[in-house]
C-alpha cells in the first residue's frame, strides 16, 4: 500500500450515516480557490512596475506580455481538463482535488520565484501552464461525484460548485489588493510576497475539499428517492465510454451550444467596464462602471446556481431554449437602450445576459449527465471545457476589432459596439438550432454491462441506475 | 483490494463548520462587491 494510498477512490466511499451535504463545501472548497483566476487581472499593474516601483521602468514587463499568464492558464484548463478527465474521473475526486492543490499552490510559488527574480517565462510556466493544468484537473473534479449524490437535483448541485468558480474572484480581488499593501513599501510591490501567502492559504483550502469529500457507495441513493424505472426521452439510464461520446452528434451539438453561449458572454463581459462608458458617455463614471463589472460579476455567479437549479425543473434542452431565445432579444435591445439613453435598461439587460452566460456553464454537466450517464460524465465534461477555451479566443476578438473597426470608419463611439450586439444575437440563434437538433442518443453508443473498458468507478451508479437494482 | 469506507455519521457540527469554512469568505467578498456596485446608483 503506497503512502499516497488514502488519495485513492476505495479510500473515500462515504460510510452509513455520511451526509451527502459535506460534499458541495467540498467543492466548494476547491473552485473557490481556482475561481481566483477571474481575479488575476488585480496583479497586472503591479507587475508592470516590479523595477521602477511607482512607474514602470523600461526593463519592466508591459501589460501585453502580462496578458499572455491569463491566455496560457485558459488554454491549459482546457486542454488538461480534456487529456486528465478520464484519469480524474476513474482515480476518484480527492486524488484529483489534492493533485489540483499542489498543482495550484506550485503554480504560485514558481510564479513568486519568477517575480523576485524578474523572470517572466517563469510566471508563464507557473501560473500559466501549471495553474492551468490545476485549473482544468479542479474544475471538473467533484463535478461528476456531485452528480452521483444529488441523482435527484443534479442541475442544484453541481450549480452550487461551478457557481464557487465564479465567486472565487470575489475573495481574491480583495484578499490579494490587501496583501500587496501590506507587504508593498517604498522601494518593494509587494507581489512576490502575495504569491507566497496565496499559494500557502489556497493550498490549505483544497486540501481541506479533499480530505473531506467522499464518493456514494455501491447501490447508495437518497432516502425516498425513486429512480425512472425506463429512460425518459432526453435522460438516459445508460452509460457512454467516454471517448465513444466524441463519436456523437449530440456531443459537439452541445459543445456548439456551449461555446456560442459563452462567445456571447465571455465578449462583453470582458468589456464591460468600457462599453458602458462608451455607450453612456457622461452618465456612466468609471467609478460607476467598476460597480457594474462587480454586479455582473455578481449575477455571473448567482446564475451559476439558480439556472443549473432551475433545469432540474424544466429540463436541460428547455433551460438552453431560455438562453438563446432571451438571450437573442436582449442583445437586439442593447442597442435601443443605448438610442434612448436608457441606463437602467441597458444594465438590466447585461445583468440578465450574463447569468445566461454563468448558467450555461452550470447547466452543462447535468446536460451530459441526461446524455450520455454518470458513469464518464466528468471525463466527457473535460473534453467539452475545449469549448470555453474556443470561445475566450472568439468572444474578446468580436467584441474589440469590430468596435475598432467601426470606430476607425467614423462610427461613434456610442454605437461602436451595435453591430457586434447584432452579431452575438446572431449566434445564440445558431445555438438555438443546435440545440434544437440534440436528440436521445443513439443505443449502439451505450456501454454494455460487461464492458471492461476502463474501472467501475464505485458507486459510479448510484441513485440513477442502481436505485433499480 | 479492502473497501475502507469511512465510518461515522455527520454531525449538525461538522455542516455547519464546513458551510461556514467556504461560505464566510464567500460573503464577505460578495458583500464588499455590493459596496462597490452601490457607486453605480450614486
Amino acid at each position: 500500500m503506497g503512502i499516497l494510498s488514502f488519495l485513492d477512490r476505495d479510500h473515500t466511499v462515504a460510510g452509513p450515516g455520511y451526509s451527502r451535504w459535506m460534499v458541495p463545501p467540498a467543492a466548494l472548497c476547491v473552485h473557490l480557490c481556482i475561481g481566483q483566476a477571474y481575479a488575476f487581472s488585480v496583479f497586472n499593474l503591479p507587475m508592470t512596475k516590479l523595477i521602477g516601483i511607482t512607474k514602470s521602468a523600461p526593463d519592466d514587463w508591459k501589460l501585453t506580455e502580462l496578458g499572455w499568464i491569463f491566455s496560457l492558464a485558459i488554454f491549459f484548463l482546457g486542454v488538461s481538463s480534456a487529456v486528465f478527465g478520464r484519469w480524474v474521473e476513474e482515480g476518484g475526486p480527492r486524488r484529483a482535488m489534492f493533485t489540483a492543490a499542489c498543482c495550484w499552490s506550485g503554480g504560485f510559488f514558481i510564479s513568486a520565484v519568477g517575480v523576485h527574480s524578474h523572470v517572466l517565462w517563469l510566471i508563464y510556466l507557473g501560473y500559466g501552464v501549471l495553474g492551468g493544468i490545476a485549473l482544468g484537473i479542479g474544475y471538473i473534479s467533484p463535478v461528476s461525484t456531485l452528480i452521483k449524490w444529488f441523482p435527484d437535483r443534479p442541475g442544484m448541485a453541481t450549480g452550487m460548485a461551478i457557481m464557487g468558480f465564479g465567486g472565487g474572484a470575489f475573495i481574491a480581488s480583495p484578499l490579494s489588493v490587501w496583501l500587496m499593501s501590506k507587504f508593498g513599501t517604498a522601494t518593494h510591490v509587494g507581489v512576490m510576497e502575495t504569491f507566497v501567502i496565496l499559494g500557502v492559504v489556497y493550498f490549505f483550502f483544497m486540501i481541506v475539499g479533499s480530505i473531506i469529500v467522499r464518493v456514494p457507495a455501491p447501490g447508495w441513493k437518497p432516502a425516498g428517492y425513486v429512480a425512472p424505472a425506463q429512460s425518459q426521452k432526453l435522460i438516459t439510464r445508460n452509460d457512454v465510454f467516454v471517448y465513444d461520446a466524441l463519436k456523437t452528434p449530440q456531443f459537439w451539438l452541445i459543445w456548439w451550444v456551449l461555446c456560442l453561449n459563452v462567445t456571447a458572454g465571455i465578449g462583453v463581459l470582458g468589456q464591460a467596464s468600457a462599453m458602458s462608458q462608451e455607450m453612456f458617455p457622461g452618465h456612466i463614471t468609471p467609478v460607476a462602471a467598476a460597480g457594474f463589472v462587480g454586479l455582473m460579476s455578481l449575477f455571473n455567479m448567482g446564475g451559476r446556481f439558480v439556472w443549473a437549479s432551475t433545469s432540474d425543473y424544466i429540463g436541460r434542452r428547455n433551460t438552453y431554449f431560455v438562453f438563446m431565445v432571451l438571450g437573442f432579444l436582449l442583445y437586439c435591445a442593447v442597442p435601443y437602450t443605448g438610442s434612448i439613453g436608457s441606463v437602467v435598461g441597458f444594465v438590466c439587460a447585461f445583468l440578465v445576459i450574463i447569468s445566461m452566460y454563468g448558467g450555461g456553464f452550470s447547466t452543462v454537466p447535468a446536460y451530459l449527465r441526461d446524455m450520455f450517464g454518470t458513469r464518464y460524465v466528468g471525463a466527457i465534461h473535460g473534453l467539452l471545457l475545449t469549448a470555453w477555451s474556443m470561445a475566450g479566443i472568439f468572444g474578446p476578438v468580436l467584441v474589440n476589432y469590430i468596435r475598432e473597426y467601426n470606430v476607425s470608419h467614423g462610427v461613434p463611439k456610442a454605437q461602436a459596439y451595435n453591430t457586434t450586439m447584432y452579431i452575438m444575437a446572431g449566434l445564440l440563434v445558431i445555438g438555438f438550432f443546435c440545440n434544437l437538433f440534440v436528440k436521445a442518443v443513439d443505443k449502439k453508443h451505450h456501454m454494455a454491462t460487461n464492458d471492461d473498458r476502463g474501472i467501475e468507478p464505485v458507486g459510479a451508479r448510484a441513485g440513477v441506475s442502481a436505485a433499480s437494482a | 483490494m479492502a473497501n475502507a469506507s469511512q465510518t461515522g455519521t455527520t454531525t449538525p457540527l461538522q455542516l455547519v463548520l464546513a458551510w461556514g469554512f467556504v461560505g464566510i469568505p464567500l460573503i464577505l467578498g460578495v458583500l464588499q462587491t455590493l459596496i462597490n456596485a452601490m457607486q453605480l446608483f450614486r
